[in-house]
C-alpha cells in the first residue's frame, strides 16, 4: 500500500498540479464552499471526506467546471480553469450514477468522449480497445449498459472517464452504488488503475473507510470548510478536532481541564475521580478546558489490575457487540460514563472470559490519548 | 398487486368499457349495413365504402387535414419541446409566470372561446384565412399538449447524463442532439401523434378561422351529420377506428416486446 | 438549478421562440376579444365598430361602450345560459367521477400485465374521432334508433321513448367523450401510490374500507382535482356536444355563442359572451394549472 509514505505528495517543480484558491460557492442564501483553498499534487490519489451536504460534491463539480465558483480560482497545471466550460477543461468525472448513455453501446459510451476530439477512428478503436482491456470488460463492448450488472457499469464509467487520458480524473462517490464485497475489490482495482496510468484521482466519498483504503490524503469538509488535511494516518490518528476524530471511526471523547503539565499532560475530568495522562503537545496551558480523544482499539480491557500502564480505570461490562473479528465492549464507568473498548477474538472459543456486568480494569497508554483544543 | 381489486371494481371496469366501446363497435357494425338506416339492419354490404371513395367532398378535406395535422404536429412537437425545457430546466426567468399560463390555459381553454379570438386577430392584422390560419390556431393549443409529454419525459431524465457529455467534451448544442434529443424520442413521438391527432379531431377552432377553399374533415362531417345520419360517415369512422387500433396495437406490440427483450437483458446482466 | 452563464444565449432563444409565439397567437386574440366586447355590431367588413378613435391627442380616445355586457344581463337566454352550462358541467364532472374513479382505481390495482391493456383501452377512443363517436350515439339514442328497438323488441316499451334532443342524451354525451380525461390524471395518481401504504394501515388495524377512506382516497385528491377541472372547464364550453345530441331547450354557453357569431353574425355579443365565459373560469383555470405544475415539477 502506498498510502503511509506519500504524506504531502509534494512536486520537484514546487506549484502544485491543483491550485484551488479561496474558493467558496453560494446558492442563494446558502453557502455550499465556504472560502476553501487547496493544493494538490501530480499523480495524488486525493479524497474529499465529510457527510451528505457538507460541500465535496460540489467542490468536485467545480473543478469539473458544473458549477461555477461564486468567488476565487482554480488552476489546473498552472491554467486558470476558473472560467473554462467542462467542455474545454482537461477533466474527467466519473458520476456517481455512473451517467452512462442508455442509447449507446460500452464502446460507444468509452469513444465519446475521443469523438468529442475528432480523434481518427483507427486511433479511437485503439483507445477503446485499451480501455476495455483495463477495466477487464474485453469482451463487453457491444452490449448496451442495462444489458451489465453494477459492478460491470461502474467500470465503464471508470474506462469512459479515463478514455481522454485527462489530466485529472474526479470521482463522485465511485464505489457508493456496489455491494460490500464487490466494492472491497473494486477498491484495490481502482488504486492499480491510478497507479498504471499516473493520473491524478480526486475522489468524493463520504465512506471514511474507502478514504482512508484508497487516498494518499484525505481533507475531511463539514459545512464547507476544510477541517483537517492529511494522510489516513494522520488524519485517524492525530485528528485535530472533535468533529474529525467523532467522524473518522469511532471515539471516546472525555471533556477535561489540564490540572498540570509534566512528563505529560495530565487532564482532570469533573464529576469523576478520574485522571488521565497524555503526552505532551504544543498550545495547551494549565487550566484549559481540552478534550481528550481515545479510539477503542488503544484501550485494553481485563479482568486483573493491571501493573504498568498510567492510564486506567475500574468499570462494569454493560454491553456486548460480537462483531466476528472482534468484540466491542460498552464499560460503564462508577459516574455513569459509557466507555466504548474494541478488542481482536484471537482465540476461538465459545467461552468468554469477560461477559456481562464483570467487573474490570481499562487501560490505555498516554500516547493514545489525543488532546484536542479545538 | 392485485389484491385489492375487488368484485366492485371488476364490475366498474366492465361497465365502464362497454360504455366506451358499444357504441363504437355499433357505429362499425352499421357501416357494413346495405341500408340507408343506421339502427335497422338489412344485410351485409360494402356499398357505403365504395361511395365514401368516390365522395370528393371528403377525400379533398380529408387531404387538407392531413396536411394541416402534419404541419402542426412538427412545428408544436418543436415548439412544445421549447416550452418543456424552459418550465423544467431553466430555472427562475423574467416572465416565467406569464410563461407557465400561456402554456397550460390552452389545455382547458374551451374550443368555442380560442376559436373566436384567433379568427379575431387574423382579421385584427389582415391575414387571409384558409390552410395557414387554421395551422396556427392548432399549434397554438397543440403545443400545449406536447409540453406536458414532454414535460414529463424530461424530469424522469438524468440530469448528470448530460452533464457527462459536457464533461467528456461535447458543447451543449451537441449535447442537446446526441444525449437529450435519443433519449427523449418516445416523447417526442407520442408528442407529435397527439398533435397531429388534435389536429385531425379539432372541428370548432378550425369552423372560426377556416377560410375558403380550406374546409378540413371535421368540418365536413359536422355539416353532413347534422343533417342527419348517413352510413357514409359510419364507414368513415370504421376506417378512422381501425387505422387508429392498427397503429396502437403494432405500438403496444413493439413496446411488448422491448419489454421482453427488456427482461432477457436483465438476466444477461445478473448473469454477468 | 444550475447556473450556466455559457447557455446564456441558446437558452434565450428557446425560450423565445414558443414565448413570443404564445404571445401573438394565445394572448394577444384575447386581448382583441376584450377591446371588441366593447364594440358595436355594424353591417360592414369587418362587422363590428371601432373601440378606440384618434383624436389627435396623446391617447387615443375610448368610445366603446358596455352595452353588450347590459345586453347580457338583461337578455334571460345568456344567463339562463350561463347556469345551465354550470349545472351540465359540474353533473357530468360528478358523473364522471363516479364512474372513472373505480376505473381509474380497479386499472391501478390490476395485475402488471392487464395493466397497460386496460391503460390502452381508456386511451385509444381518445384517439378516434371525437365528432364521429359522438355521431355514433344518435344511431343509438333516435326515436327508431338500436337502444328503442331492442327494448321494443323486448316487450319492455311500448312506443319509443325520447331519448335524444334532452338533456339526458347531453349527459350522456358529455360523459362518454370526457372519461377518458377523467380516468387518466387519476390513474396516474393512484399508480404512484406506495402499496405499503396500504399495507401499514392495514397493519395499524384499519380494515380495507377505512385504508380507502383514510390513505387511498386523502392522497388521491390532487388526481381528483385535475381529473375534475380537466373535464369541467372545457365542458362549460362544449359547442359540439349540445348541438348534435342536444334539443332546442338545451341551452349552454358554447352553442350561444357559436350562433351569435356564425348566425347573428354579431361579433361584439360574441366576443362579450366570450369575456363573460372567461370571468366564469378563471378561478377554476388558476386551480387546474396549480395542480398541473406542481405535478410536472414534482414528478419524479
Amino acid at each position: 500500500m502506498n498510502a503511509v509514505e506519500s504524506v504531502t505528495g509534494s512536486s520537484s517543480d514546487g506549484s502544485p498540479y491543483v491550485r484551488i484558491e479561496n474558493v467558496t460557492k453560494r446558492f442563494g442564501e446558502f453557502v455550499a464552499v465556504d472560502n476553501v483553498s487547496l493544493d494538490i499534487e501530480r499523480k495524488e490519489f486525493f479524497a474529499l471526506l465529510g457527510a451528505s451536504g457538507c460541500g465535496k460534491s460540489t467542490l468536485l463539480r467545480m473543478l469539473a467546471g458544473l458549477e461555477k465558483p461564486t468567488e476565487g480560482r482554480i488552476l489546473i497545471d498552472g491554467q486558470d480553469m476558473t472560467n473554462v466550460p467542462p467542455y474545454e477543461r482537461p477533466v474527467n468525472m466519473m458520476f456517481q450514477s455512473y451517467a452512462l448513455f442508455p442509447h449507446m453501446s460500452v464502446e460507444d459510451n468509452i469513444a465519446f468522449g475521443l469523438k468529442q476530439d475528432r480523434m481518427p477512428v483507427a486511433e479511437i478503436n485503439k483507445r477503446v480497445e485499451e480501455m476495455l482491456e483495463l477495466v477487464q470488460l474485453g469482451q463487453f463492448g457491444k452490449r448496451k449498459p442495462h444489458q451489465l450488472s453494477g459492478g460491470q457499469r461502474q467500470r465503464v464509467a471508470l474506462a469512459r472517464s479515463l478514455a481522454k487520458h485527462p489530466k485529472l480524473l474526479l470521482l463522485d462517490e465511485p464505489l457508493a452504488a456496489l455491494d460490500k464485497k464487490l466494492r472491497e475489490q473494486t477498491q484495490f482495482e481502482l488504486m492499480n488503475i491510478q497507479d498504471e496510468t499516473g493520473i491524478t484521482f480526486i475522489v468524493v466519498t463520504h465512506d471514511q473507510e474507502e478514504a482512508m483504503v484508497l487516498s494518499t490524503r484525505i481533507a475531511v469538509m463539514n459545512q464547507g470548510v476544510i477541517q483537517q488535511i492529511g494522510s489516513p494516518n494522520e488524519v485517524y490518528e492525530y485528528p485535530s478536532s472533535r468533529y474529525v476524530a467523532d467522524f473518522l471511526g469511532s471515539v471516546n471523547l472525555f471533556e477535561g481541564e489540564v490540572a498540570s503539565i509534566n512528563q505529560g499532560i495530565e487532564i482532570r475530568l469533573p464529576q469523576a475521580d478520574l485522571h488521565l495522562v497524555a503526552n505532551n503537545r504544543d498550545n495547551v496551558t494549565i487550566g484549559q478546558n481540552v478534550a481528550v480523544a481515545i479510539r477503542p482499539e488503544k484501550i485494553s480491557v481485563s479482568i486483573d489490575k493491571p501493573n504498568e500502564l498510567t492510564n486506567q480505570c475500574q468499570g462494569k461490562v454493560d454491553e456486548i457487540a460480537y462483531q466476528g473479528s472482534l468484540s466491542v465492549y460498552q464499560v460503564k464507568l462508577a459516574d455513569g460514563r459509557m466507555v466504548k473498548v474494541s478488542s481482536p477474538n484471537q482465540v476461538r472459543t465459545a467461552k468468554r472470559t469477560i461477559d456481562w456486568d464483570d467487573s474490570v480494569w481499562l487501560s490505555w497508554d498516554t500516547d493514545a490519548c489525543v488532546v484536542l483544543i479545538d | 398487486m392485485n389484491k385489492g381489486i375487488s368484485w366492485f371494481n371488476i364490475c366498474m371496469l366492465l361497465f365502464g368499457f362497454v360504455f366506451l366501446y358499444a357504441p363504437i363497435v355499433i357505429l362499425i357494425i352499421f357501416s357494413f349495413n346495405s341500408g340507408k338506416l343506421v339502427s335497422v339492419w338489412s344485410g351485409f354490404s360494402t356499398h357505403w365504402y365504395g361511395a365514401l371513395f368516390h365522395n370528393e367532398q371528403i377525400l379533398e378535406a380529408a387531404w387538407i387535414s392531413l396536411k394541416i395535422g402534419a404541419i402542426n404536429a412538427t412545428i408544436a412537437t418543436i415548439l412544445g419541446t421549447l416550452v418543456a425545457f424552459a418550465l423544467n430546466r431553466f430555472g427562475r426567468f423574467r416572465g416565467r409566470t406569464l410563461f407557465t399560463g400561456m402554456a397550460t390555459a390552452p389545455l382547458v381553454m374551451p374550443d368555442v372561446i380560442t376559436g373566436l379570438a384567433t379568427l379575431l386577430l387574423f382579421v385584427g392584422i389582415g391575414m387571409a384565412r384558409g390552410m395557414a390560419t387554421i395551422t396556427i390556431a392548432h399549434i397554438t393549443f397543440s403545443l400545449a399538449f406536447v409540453a406536458v409529454i414532454v414535460r414529463a419525459r424530461i424530469s424522469a431524465l438524468d440530469m448528470s447524463l448530460e452533464e457527462a457529455a459536457m464533461d467528456l467534451g461535447a458543447r451543449p448544442v451537441k449535447t442537446f442532439i446526441l444525449i437529450v434529443v435519443p433519449l427523449l424520442a418516445p416523447a417526442l413521438v407520442s408528442g407529435w401523434l397527439l398533435a397531429f391527432t388534435l389536429s385531425l379531431d379539432d372541428l370548432v377552432i378550425a369552423s372560426f378561422v377556416a377560410g375558403p377553399g380550406a374546409t378540413t374533415l371535421p368540418m365536413v362531417v359536422f355539416s353532413k351529420v347534422r343533417l342527419g345520419v348517413s352510413p357514409e360517415i359510419n364507414a368513415l369512422g370504421t376506417i378512422i377506428v381501425l387505422l387508429v387500433t392498427f397503429c396502437i396495437v403494432i405500438a403496444t406490440l413493439i413496446f411488448q416486446r422491448q419489454e421482453r427483450q427488456k427482461i432477457l437483458d436483465d438476466q444477461m446482466a445478473r448473469r454477468g | 438549478m444550475k447556473s450556466m452563464p455559457f447557455r446564456i444565449t441558446g437558452r434565450t432563444l428557446a425560450v423565445a421562440a414558443p414565448y413570443v409565439w404564445l404571445l401573438i397567437f394565445f394572448l394577444a386574440p384575447f386581448a382583441i376579444v376584450l377591446k371588441l366586447s366593447f364594440a358595436e355590431p355594424l353591417i360592414a367588413q369587418p362587422p363590428y365598430s371601432a373601440v378606440f378613435e384618434w383624436a389627435g391627442g396623446l391617447l387615443p380616445n375610448f368610445t366603446g361602450s358596455l352595452d353588450n355586457y347590459q345586453f347580457l344581463l338583461t337578455d334571460d337566454l345568456y344567463i339562463n345560459a350561463y347556469l345551465n352550462s354550470i349545472k351540465i358541467a359540474m353533473v357530468s364532472t360528478i358523473l364522471c367521477l363516479l364512474i372513472g374513479y373505480p376505473m381509474a382505481y380497479g386499472i391501478a390495482r390490476a395485475p402488471g400485465a392487464w395493466r397497460n391493456a386496460l391503460l390502452m383501452l381508456v386511451i385509444l377512443p381518445f384517439w378516434t374521432s371525437f365528432l364521429i363517436r359522438v355521431y355514433a350515439w344518435i344511431g343509438i339514442l333516435k326515436n327508431n334508433g338500436i337502444l328503442n328497438n331492442v327494448l321494443l323488441g323486448l316487450g319492455i316499451i311500448d312506443e319509443p321513448l325520447q331519448l335524444l334532443h334532452n338533456n339526458f342524451s347531453v349527459y350522456i354525451g358529455i360523459v362518454y367523450s370526457y372519461l377518458p380525461f377523467m380516468i387518466l390524471p387519476l390513474y396516474a395518481n393512484l399508480a404512484r401510490m406506495d402499496d405499503s401504504l396500504l399495507e401499514s394501515a392495514a397493519d395499524l388495524g384499519c380494515r380495507p374500507w377505512q385504508a380507502f377512506t383514510r390513505v387511498t382516497l386523502p392522497l388521491s385528491i390532487p388526481g381528483i382535482i385535475a381529473g375534475s377541472m380537466l373535464v369541467f372547464i372545457p365542458v362549460v364550453g362544449e359547442f359540439v356536444i349540445p348541438e348534435l345530441l342536444g334539443g332546442p331547450d338545451t341551452l349552454m354557453i358554447g352553442k350561444v355563442l357559436w350562433n351569435e357569431f356564425f348566425q347573428n353574425r354579431d361579433w361584439p355579443v360574441a366576443s362579450s359572451v366570450a369575456i363573460a365565459m372567461l370571468v366564469l373560469l378563471v378561478i377554476p383555470i388558476v386551480i387546474f394549472q396549480h395542480f398541473q405544475n406542481k405535478d410536472s415539477e414534482s414528478n419524479p
